[in-house]
């Protein structure tokens, strides 16, 4: 009867995976200094793939569109971050963190200004006339993606730019014999940061209420009475922004930006959401930390498959749960 | 003021390739209960969804409240103080039973804002939404999930409820229930239409009746003369209520 219901009904299984694979790979480095910093590496790049994975997989899940120009957005807000920072090296120059801060968070926060305004024209005129219709959506995306990286080029060269860290975000921290770059602590800062906002905005807010209800069924949603096409716009340019911020924090990870790095990063972004569950942010979460850990735990073990180290993870969640580890859109 | 809250004057619908209602011509009486009766296939579900919508007339006209709402859109038409409840109840599985009423409440920003003697008078009605407030709606059972998409149709005052097919599927204890809500909901001044399948149901509710067969309305009138006419029930339904 449902009297034995139970209020929260956790589903631990996945969230135990991600400790389940830090732990199980152990015994195969041998040195714990190693795995510490190869896990600490791994969680690093795992939050900004959220980061940038989190705002896809509402798209995906709410309005159903198969948006292949994501990595655009990437690409966009490391590039605005390079001629911000550009133009105020006496900041990032300085072993003062405060000093850096100054000039890193007006840099993202343009970033995912533009991005998120160019997110807006995207969805207007590359999107919108191709509602439901899945194959023309992949084609125009992608070529709308091509078309950004090419005014990329015209707008900023086609050479890779360096993206230097600020200075007093450079270097590690010990613990032990592990070093640990303050760079990573800070993304995982971050992405933990982007993870408790949508968390409560989605789990809180009666417009995340609607998020989360037009995931499971939109037409519902519309025959209570809101215009869901505006809720997918917001959530559209929220998705290009934060796109922006993983742009911005891949290309101080990487320290260069390139025009096709958001066509290099796309794969691994389908490569979490699918793991994730189509429209589930915590599940994106748990894909990008797998995935995160699993490319730095195989580069270093066995170089040779760490490339389709990712495509084994993802087919192997899948086997066990065709849909992802939290489904949330069925369709 | 007119009689008739809701008007449907010759409507076609088309779903792709099908002509699916064939010129539907309804009266929807204000503060009245209306059944909308037919065999399966008859076109009842396609012209509520039509009304609300969800998919829109080729032809012809539906106009509420003395407005033509023909080609609006579902968010507009909602808004205008209808409430529908589709067959298949339109829960939303993954979000509490709170959350559920929550997003029908549209004045409300938050559970507390939600008018509470309208919630409480609700869980005297089913008390299954009060006693499973907090628990994911696809854990409930067919019948309290369908005690719950009604609770939320209602949960702020509505001109006109819709609802397709409410005693499908349930226990005759729990239609019970439901009939005493409609009935007391009916006693609010709401107009209410139904489609029903469960003759019983319709003949204890219904104050008109509509008759539907091959995507048009064959029969309408009030549902005691249609309860009463044994001859009639067997032309338009092939049996005896």
């Amino acid at each position: 009867m449902t009297t034995s219901l139970k209020q929260i009904d956790l589903d631990w299984k996945p969230l135990a995976l991600v400790p389940l694979l830090a732990l199980g790979v152990l015994p195969f480095i041998g040195s714990t200094s190693t795995w510490l910093t190869l896990t600490v590496a791994g969680l690093a790049m795992g939050m900004i793939i959220f980061i940038i994975a989190s705002g896809l997989t509402l798209v995906f899940g709410l309005m159903d569109v198969l948006n292949f120009g994501h990595g655009v957005f990437i690409a966009l807000g490391a590039f605005v971050a390079t001629s911000v920072l550009g133009g105020m090296a006496d900041w990032t120059g300085s072993d003062q963190l405060w000093r850096n801060l100054v000039a890193i968070v007006p840099a993202i926060v343009i970033a995912m200004l533009v991005a998120g305004a160019v997110g807006l024209a995207f969805e207007r005129f590359i999107v919108r006339p191709v509602y439901g219709q899945h194959l023309k959506q992949i084609l125009i995306t992608m070529g709308g993606m091509i078309i950004g990286e090419e005014l990329i080029k015209v707008i900023w060269g086609p050479a890779q730019i360096p993206l230097p860290l600020p200075e007093a975000m450079r270097g590690s921290l010990f613990v032990g014999d592990a070093a640990i770059e303050k760079y990573r602590v800070m993304a995982v800062i971050v992405g933990l940061l982007v993870f408790a906002t949508l968390t409560w905005v989605l789990g809180r807010t009666k417009i995340g209420l609607l998020i989360r209800a037009g995931v499971q069924d939109r037409e519902m949603v519309e025959a209570l009475g809101y215009r869901i096409k505006r809720l997918f716009i917001g959530v559209f340019a929220v998705g290009s922004a934060l796109a922006g911020l993983g742009g911005v924090m891949w290309g101080l990870y990487q320290q260069s930006v390139v025009p096709q790095m958001g066509a290099q990063v796309n794969i691994l972004i389908f490569i979490v959401i699918i793991i994730g569950g189509l429209g589930s942010t915590g599940g994106a979460l748990i894909g990008a930390l797998l995935v995160g850990l699993m490319a730095n735990y195989t580069g270093f073990l066995v170089p040779k498959v760490a490339l389709f180290s990712n495509i084994a993870l993802m087919v192997g969640i899948l086997l066990w749960r065709p849909q992802g580890v939290y489904p949330v859109a069925n369709r | 003021m007119s009689d008739s809250l809701l008007t449907l004057s010759g409507v076609h619908t088309h779903i792709g390739a099908y002509h699916i209602l064939h010129g539907v011509d309804l009266v929807v009486p204000r503060g009245q209960l209306t059944m909308l009766l037919g065999r399966n296939g008859a076109g009842k579900t396609t012209m509520l969804r039509t009304i609300m919508g969800l998919w829109h007339a080729s032809q012809g006209k539906v106009v509420f409240d003395g407005v033509d709402i023909t080609a609006e859109e579902t968010p507009a038409i909602a808004s205008r103080n209808i409430a529908y409840v589709p067959e298949s109840m339109g829960i939303f599985s993954d979000l509490t039973v709170k959350e559920n009423m929550l997003l029908a409440a549209r004045k409300a920003q938050r559970a507390q804002q939600m008018d509470e003697t309208r919630l409480k008078w609700i869980f005297s009605l089913f008390p299954a939404v009060e006693k499973f407030w907090n628990h994911p709606a696809g854990k409930l059972s067919g019948g309290q999930k369908q005690m719950l998409a009604v609770a939320r149709a209602i949960v702020e005052p509505r001109q006109l409820l819709i609802v397709d097919e409410p005693s499908k599927g349930l226990a005759p204890a729990i239609i019970n229930n439901m009939i005493d809500a409609f009935a007391q909901l009916k006693a609010t001044g709401t107009t209410i239409l139904l489609v029903e399948q469960n003759i019983s149901f319709a003949k204890r509710l219904g104050d008109s009746v509509a008759v539907m067969d091959d995507g048009k309305v064959v029969h309408s009138g009030s549902m005691q003369a249609l309860a009463e006419d044994t001859a009639l029930q067997q032309t338009l339904l092939g049996l005896a209520l």
